[in-house]
């Protein structure tokens, strides 16, 4: 892969980067996996993210949040420069209610990087289960400006 | 465990649509809360904290958080709107991103577009200060089940 290929963020910097978002820490929302291109999650079913107190079935603004979460990891596994990226669209399936108390995984591929956006499916899913989510989503590449301090790390890398 | 038939018939007797969100654990997690607009039509809203930041270096709201009031706005619309006994369940979600989520309140209304009897087409807008400028828009579908149903 010649050097200007190369993907911009390598596994450490983007397990420091997502650790650093604040709702995915609330969530409890845990990056397993990190490939170019590939991200893998999971989240452990908790009382306080129920969306339905009836049936103990997650809310879908926790599956929505996971899948935009993983999918702009699988964007920002692929990029060769350093930027910003912000989700344009996402469309969810809920395939059906996530078993309560079961952790979700949930993995996405960017499987296509053109120079504006990226294209991006996901699954969520739970251990020896069928899959409860799956999305396609598209992301703007270079969505805003990066601070000054964050463009001197970045060619550093 | 309170019926969702209770609830609506609790929430339009006294006009109150935070009777829908009330003891919904995600609700009270996310600080999403419900009451009417000026014009009597339910609409949510997304209280601001710093636990919402997505993006920290703009910083922005997440995404997904912005995708659970939408969701939810769409929610309380159908139960606010269809007869007691009814339970909305999510089939998809299709959002789009219009602006960035700046760190104060979103809210969030909309319109049922289509109510059948067994599945409703619900579009949904978020906003901050001017509803003219949406910074995320939502359609989704649900089917309608009848409370103690199953399937």
């Amino acid at each position: 892969m010649s050097r200007a290929e190369r993907p911009a963020f390598d596994r450490e910097l983007l397990e420091q980067i997502v650790q650093a978002i604040p709702h995915v820490g609330v969530l409890g929302l845990k990056v397993t996996e990190i490939d170019v291109g590939r991200a893998l999650a999971r989240i452990d079913w908790r009382d306080d993210l129920v969306g339905d107190p009836g049936t103990g079935v997650l809310h879908g603004g926790v599956l929505t949040t996971v899948v935009d979460t993983v999918s702009g990891l699988a964007v920002m596994s692929r990029v060769t420069e350093v930027m910003q990226i912000a989700t344009l669209d996402l469309r969810i399936d809920y395939l059906r209610p996530a078993r309560p108390r079961l952790p979700v995984f949930a993995e996405a591929t960017c499987y296509r990087l053109s120079r504006s956006v990226a294209f991006v499916r996901a699954r969520a899913y739970q251990e020896g289960g069928d899959d409860v989510a799956a999305s396609l989503a598209t992301f703007m590449l270079q969505s805003s400006s990066l601070p000054a301090w964050v463009k001197t790390q970045g060619t550093r890398t | 465990m309170t019926t969702w038939r209770e609830r609506v018939e609790v929430a339009r007797r006294e006009n109150r649509p935070q009777h829908l969100v009330t003891g919904v654990p995600y609700a009270a997690f996310a600080g999403i809360a419900a009451d009417l607009d000026d014009s009597g039509h339910p609409r949510c809203r997304l209280r601001y904290a710093d636990a919402l930041i997505g993006n920290p270096l703009i910083p922005a709201l997440h995404g997904g958080v912005i995708g659970g009031l939408l969701e939810s706005a769409a929610i309380i619309l159908l139960l606010w709107e269809s007869e007691p006994g009814v339970v909305p369940v999510t089939v998809n979600m299709s959002f789009d991103f219009l602006r960035t989520g700046r760190p104060v309140d979103v809210l969030a209304t909309g319109r049922v577009y289509k109510q059948g009897r067994r599945v409703a087409n619900v579009r949904v807008e978020a906003w901050q200060d001017d509803r003219e400028r949406p910074i995320a828009a939502a359609h989704g579908h649900f089917l309608l089940k009848r409370e103690g149903q199953d399937g």
